[in-house]
């Protein structure tokens, strides 16, 4: 993946898959702006143990056309391959949280990206479920819950391009006021 | 700075503009691969593209929706457009090619034949 924001996308179709009704995705910088740490939490059908303990496999997939899953692996080597780390917990009928930390002062950090993109692509296409995405820097915190903007729309869809095209301002803006740069 | 106070605008904007919105039916579907083999080939710019054109050119008879993997994974970022009966594959789709297959099939209701899986098996 060229951009960690297409992770981040990739890894929060597995919430949606696993009948979600709240996505939450969070990017959390520290070490004086050196640590990154990207989160996806779902209350979707979660995974016994057995699963989660395959789904870092490659060789594992749910699904049934193809015979490899590369999203979880990949996802994990972009943050060990920084010295970072990863790790997934899941519970049946709870959720499942997806947790990679990075070092973004290594060679081999992978440019986050667009990840206003990813959200309002997200949000756009799946009417039906909450998101919520925060980002947290040393100097505050930044929300955008779509409860909230559901709220603001009274009943007008968050998928009208417009409102698409608002909500990535909207963060873009958000998130470089917070973290002072992009990564 | 982006704030909600703008996002009320925009809401208002919306509710002037009286769009009876129609149901699915009937309406040609554009499905964008989405799984990690499409993400990774370039599928978010190709999504992206089809809701930008459709919204300037004022299509309101098709609507783009995201699929999973269909197992062509080397072909990706594969579009499927489905009209009643017929669907068409497109591979290795990007921004630039999108928007030739919303002015000549998605308007035009001719398929873009260079950009689909068959004209790409014939090399």
């Amino acid at each position: 993946m060229q951009e960690l924001s297409l992770n981040i996308l990739d890894i929060a179709q597995n919430s949606v898959v696993a009948g979600a009704s709240l996505i939450e995705i969070s990017l959390d910088v520290y070490d004086g702006g050196r640590m990154m740490a990207l989160t996806i939490t779902d209350n979707g059908k979660g995974m016994d143990r057995e699963t989660l303990a395959s789904v870092e496999n490659p060789f594992f997939t749910s699904r049934t056309t193809r015979k490899v899953g590369l999203g979880i692996p990949l996802f994990k080597q972009a943050a060990e391959q920084t010295g970072g780390h990863f790790t997934i917990t899941s519970q049946v009928g709870v959720g499942t949280s997806v947790k990679a930390v990075f070092d973004t002062a290594s060679i081999d950090f992978t440019p986050l990206g667009e990840v206003w993109d990813t959200v309002a692509i997200l949000i756009q296409m799946n009417e039906a479920i909450d998101f919520v995405y925060t980002v947290r820097g040393e100097d505050g915190e930044f929300v955008c819950d779509t409860r909230q903007l559901k709220e603001v729309m009274e009943g007008m869809p968050l998928s009208d391009l417009s409102v698409v095209q608002w909500i990535k301002e909207f963060i873009r803006e958000n998130q470089f006021e917070i973290l002072k740069r992009s990564y | 700075m982006k704030s909600l106070r703008e996002l009320q605008a925009i809401r208002d904007k919306m509710k002037a503009n009286v769009n009876t919105r129609d149901g699915m039916e009937g309406k040609m579907r554009i499905l964008v691969g989405m799984a990690t083999c499409g993400i990774a080939a370039g599928a978010r710019p190709v999504l992206n593209a089809f809701s930008t054109e459709l919204a300037e050119r004022g299509v309101t008879h098709a609507v783009v929706s995201q699929t999973g993997c269909i197992g062509i994974c080397q072909y990706e970022p594969v579009v499927e457009i489905i009209e009643g009966d017929t669907k068409t594959t497109y591979v290795k789709m990007d921004a630039e090619k999108v928007k030739r297959v919303v002015s000549e099939h998605v308007i035009g209701k001719k398929p873009v034949t260079e950009f689909t899986i068959g004209a790409l098996k014939a090399e």
